[in-house]
């Protein structure tokens, strides 16, 4: 499989009140993601996981090292709006990015910007809230929506885009239980369903378990980046950065430790109770 | 309750008014604006008042909504007729006390002015109503793209007014939670003197600043990912299109017009 | 007996009261809350949480019913409201979007000014409020708009905790932060309980955060009380929970799985310990594997 987006030994800071970059957000940062992956970008608040998102269309470009979209470099500002199609961003507040006051006309902005027909603009918004979830919503005001229907509308705004691959900055940082599922849920389905490549951004472990790979974030720099599995075993060297691992994990681990021939690295509660079955039953 | 603000609201249906060319309805407003300001007696206002009423009919928008819109401005009509009635002279005297005196002109007058007031406000409520508030702005974006040739910014302005109503309901949530918060470390609103109010407001200003801008930070990044890049070659998904019915109103409101300079110039002026 | 600081009678609110549209948001609520316990409020969106909590400080008149501090109806005397505010002390959700003076110091000394305290009491309220939640000397000085979000999230609890309330009330204390932040505000409230022994009461999505600090679990649903009891007590009717759309731990999720599959387990269990007793104990009951 070839990268879709490829940082190239990135680094990033914002500029002081002189104009000089000093404290840098991230540092050498390599990272490569293929497409149609479902990536999760793990790590504590202010470990500098959602500048990596804003780095992926162009929102920042990097202060040295390379940004590659399918191929462009994000900071030739001729292709800014090619890369930006490639990419939709959904970001933590629901609020801040709806623009309409009616459901479909919201999910239609994204199209209208990139100056597609009308009736193709009508065909993209209705398909992509029935993909949501939230088509029977769509002559709502966005205000009158729970946290999680806001957010299934912002995603139904960016890949109303049709874009390759949806990075999303902590989507549920700001929603209740329910919410969370229903976005999680959703953001699931267009990855296997359609093949979307996503970049899940996030400080649940829970929600991280169930990507296809874990990219675990401190300080700037990768500190781990491989499947949940092996990234969840090495529960030390989270906690060390502040980060855990998920409940059945924790379990897992030590009814091993008890001595129970049981596997240690059960990625949620489902997995963990099919496994004291298999004991029980044997 | 700062809930109780209705204007830019829309009532939701799909009646004959909602469906119409919003456009259209902008004109139909304007035109009608127009018409009543040319009463001059009470058979073109009652005119007017007939095609009020029937619009809102039409518009199956309920009458308690105009009430609604209707009350913040009773204090203006209330002045408005105390000012007629007191200052107007001619016809009959009915009352006559010291310097204060009533005629059957100052009454008249004071029912038509209040009267003109009204079908004013419920007409241009009426307006925002029945109409999205995206198709509001939107409708406004084209007819004043004329504009645009002359280096006017119609689209940014257009822009503006869309994102100032979808932020409207969002920012007076806000407003209610920071008064909350404040109430709850003590802040006092409701007593003190001019100067002390107007002190007591700075812990909810503030942080309400901060939010807005917040947020208007945080959807210029979201309105950048989804290729927001100004009005140039952008398409719309809905359509403006005039239909039957927009002629039809359009005809009703010329008629109107008609009819109000046949009973002015054939029923002389009140005023 | 343990003595009632905050008690209900029949407490309903109704909204739009009166029109067709009226909905009840709380309905019938009857509440004694004791001193010095901590009380876990639990309860889906929607189902009158906040409400309710908006009672205890007045922020809301009932519909119906009655709440009483220490025994007195906060809504007998109007000109009362105030100082029913300075004794309970309730900290909204997100609250770092309160803050508005350019020091911290200056901005957790707004509810003590509010109060007429002395210049030297309010000094020492900051400095004992701001210690409870854990941040230095150092930050008095410093602007809260320059804090993050987690450290912005305990100036303004520390804002509320400098009233010295009888009652602290924490709506949704965790929301949004990570996993240190919320280990971090969790901690700190067990902290300021402990110290204080005053009345805590916690608003939270979350059943793991209120199970592990809680004395007692106070669930909403649909604008009623459910339940309202010790922690052991509320988890017993843990299939109940589930129906009334709650998360409960993801610990006892698996319990509840065990149970039904048909295996002979309690389901009262939501700590990482207890589910490890309890699975050894299974596990050596079918007499396999475990040594």
């Amino acid at each position: 499989m070839s990268a879709f987006i490829e940082f190239r030994g990135v680094t990033f800071g914002y500029p002081n009140e002189e104009g000089v970059v000093s404290n840098n957000v991230i540092e050498n940062f390599d990272l490569k993601i293929e497409k149609g992956s479902f990536v999760a970008v793990l790590g504590h608040n202010g470990c500098g996981k959602s500048t990596v998102a804003k780095l992926c269309n162009a929102i920042e470009v990097p202060v040295s090292g390379k940004v590659l979209v399918d191929g462009f470099d994000t900071a030739d500002e001729e292709k800014t709006l090619d890369i930006r199609k490639k990419v939709g961003v959904v970001f933590q507040n629901p609020d801040n990015q709806i623009v309409a006051t009616i459901v479909e006309d919201d999910v239609a902005f994204g199209p209208e910007n990139l100056g597609i027909e009308p009736k193709e603009i009508r065909r993209r918004v209705d398909e992509a809230l029935k993909n949501v979830g939230m088509y029977d919503f769509r002559f709502f005001e966005p205000h009158k929506l729970s946290g999680g229907q806001k957010q299934r509308v912002a995603i139904a705004g960016i890949i109303a885009m049709k874009p390759d691959c949806i990075v999303l900055d902590e989507p549920t940082a700001m929603l209740d239980p329910r919410g969370r599922r229903e976005v999680m849920s959703t953001v699931k389905k267009l990855n296997k369903e359609f093949g979307i490549t996503v970049v899940f951004i996030t400080h649940y472990m829970d929600e991280a378990a169930k990507a296809d790979r874990v990219v675990v974030m401190d300080k700037g720099r990768i500190v781990l980046d491989s499947s949940p599995r092996e990234v969840f075993s090495q529960a030390d060297k989270l906690r060390k950065i502040g980060l855990d691992v998920p409940p059945a994990t924790h379990l897992s681990k030590i009814l091993s430790k008890d001595g129970v021939k049981i596997p240690d690295n059960a990625l949620d509660m489902d997995e963990l109770f099919e496994n004291i079955r298999a004991i029980l039953e044997a | 309750m700062l809930s109780d603000i209705t204007i830019g609201q829309y009532y939701k249906g799909d009646s004959f008014v909602h469906r119409l060319d919003a456009r259209m309805k902008i004109i139909l407003t304007i035109l009608f604006i127009v018409i009543i300001f040319l009463c001059k007696n009470f058979l073109s206002l009652s005119l007017m008042l007939l095609l009020t009423v029937i619009s809102v009919l039409l518009s199956k928008v309920p009458f308690k909504m105009f009430f609604k819109s209707i009350k913040p401005i009773l204090p203006i009509i209330l002045f408005t007729v105390i000012l007629n009635i007191f200052y107007i002279d001619g016809g009959t005297t009915l009352v006559s006390f010291r310097i204060i005196t009533i005629t059957t002109k100052g009454i008249f007058t004071a029912i038509f002015m209040a009267v003109r007031i009204i079908c004013l406000i419920m007409c241009s409520s009426l307006l925002t109503y029945a109409t999205v508030p995206t198709a509001l702005t939107d409708a406004i974006e084209r007819l004043l793209s004329p504009l645009g040739l002359l280096h006017i910014p119609v689209h940014s302005l257009a822009m503006m007014m869309t994102l100032a109503l979808r932020f409207i309901p969002t920012l007076i949530e806000e407003i209610e939670r920071i008064m909350n918060a404040q109430k709850a470390r003590g802040a006092d609103f409701e007593s003190g003197k001019f100067m002390d109010r107007v002190k007591a407001m700075i812990p909810i200003l503030i942080p309400l600043f901060v939010s807005a801008f917040r947020r208007a930070y945080e959807l210029s990044f979201a309105m950048t990912c989804r290729c927001y890049h100004g009005g140039e070659g952008r398409t719309r998904m809905k359509q403006m299109k005039l239909h039957s019915g927009d002629f039809v109103s359009l005809g009703v409101f010329a008629v109107s017009l008609a009819g109000v300079i046949v009973l002015n110039h054939y029923f002389g002026s009140l005023i | 007996m343990d003595s009632v600081v905050l008690e209900t009678k029949e407490l309903s609110f109704l909204y739009s009261k009166g029109t067709s549209s009226e909905v009840a948001a709380i309905n019938n609520i009857n509440i004694k809350i004791n001193k010095g316990e901590l009380v876990g409020i639990i309860g889906h969106t929607g189902s009158g949480k906040s409400t309710l909590v908006e009672h205890f400080n007045a922020i809301l008149k009932p519909t119906g019913g009655s709440v009483f501090l220490d025994g007195n109806d906060i809504w007998q005397d109007k000109k009362n409201i105030r100082s029913v505010r300075f004794k309970v002390g309730v900290c909204f959700q997100y609250p770092e979007y309160q803050l508005f003076e350019d020091t911290v110091e200056k901005d957790v000394a707004f509810g003590p000014k509010n109060m007429g305290l002395s210049k030297n009491e309010i000094d020492l309220r900051v400095r004992e409020a701001v210690e409870y939640v854990g941040l230095d000397k150092s930050y008095l000085e410093k602007s809260p708009f320059d804090l993050s979000g987690g450290e912005k999230r305990r100036v303004a609890i520390a804002g509320v905790m400098a009233m010295k309330p009888e009652v602290l009330v924490l709506d949704e204390p965790c929301a949004g932060l990570d996993p240190i932040g919320r280990k971090t505000v969790l901690d700190l409230i067990v902290s300021y309980k402990e110290k204080t022994n005053s009345t805590v009461i916690v608003v939270s999505h979350s059943m793991e955060d209120i199970a592990k600090i809680a004395t007692k679990i106070l669930v909403m649903n649909e604008s009623r009380l459910a339940y309202y009891d010790t922690v052991r007590n509320v988890f017993s009717h843990v299939s109940e929970l589930v129906s009334m759309g709650l998360d409960v731990p993801q610990i006892t999720q698996l319990f509840l799985k065990l149970k039904n599959a048909g295996y002979d387990v309690r389901t009262d269990i939501y700590t990482a310990d207890e589910a490890e007793k309890e699975l050894l104990k299974l596990l050596k009951r079918r007499g396999n594997n475990a040594q």
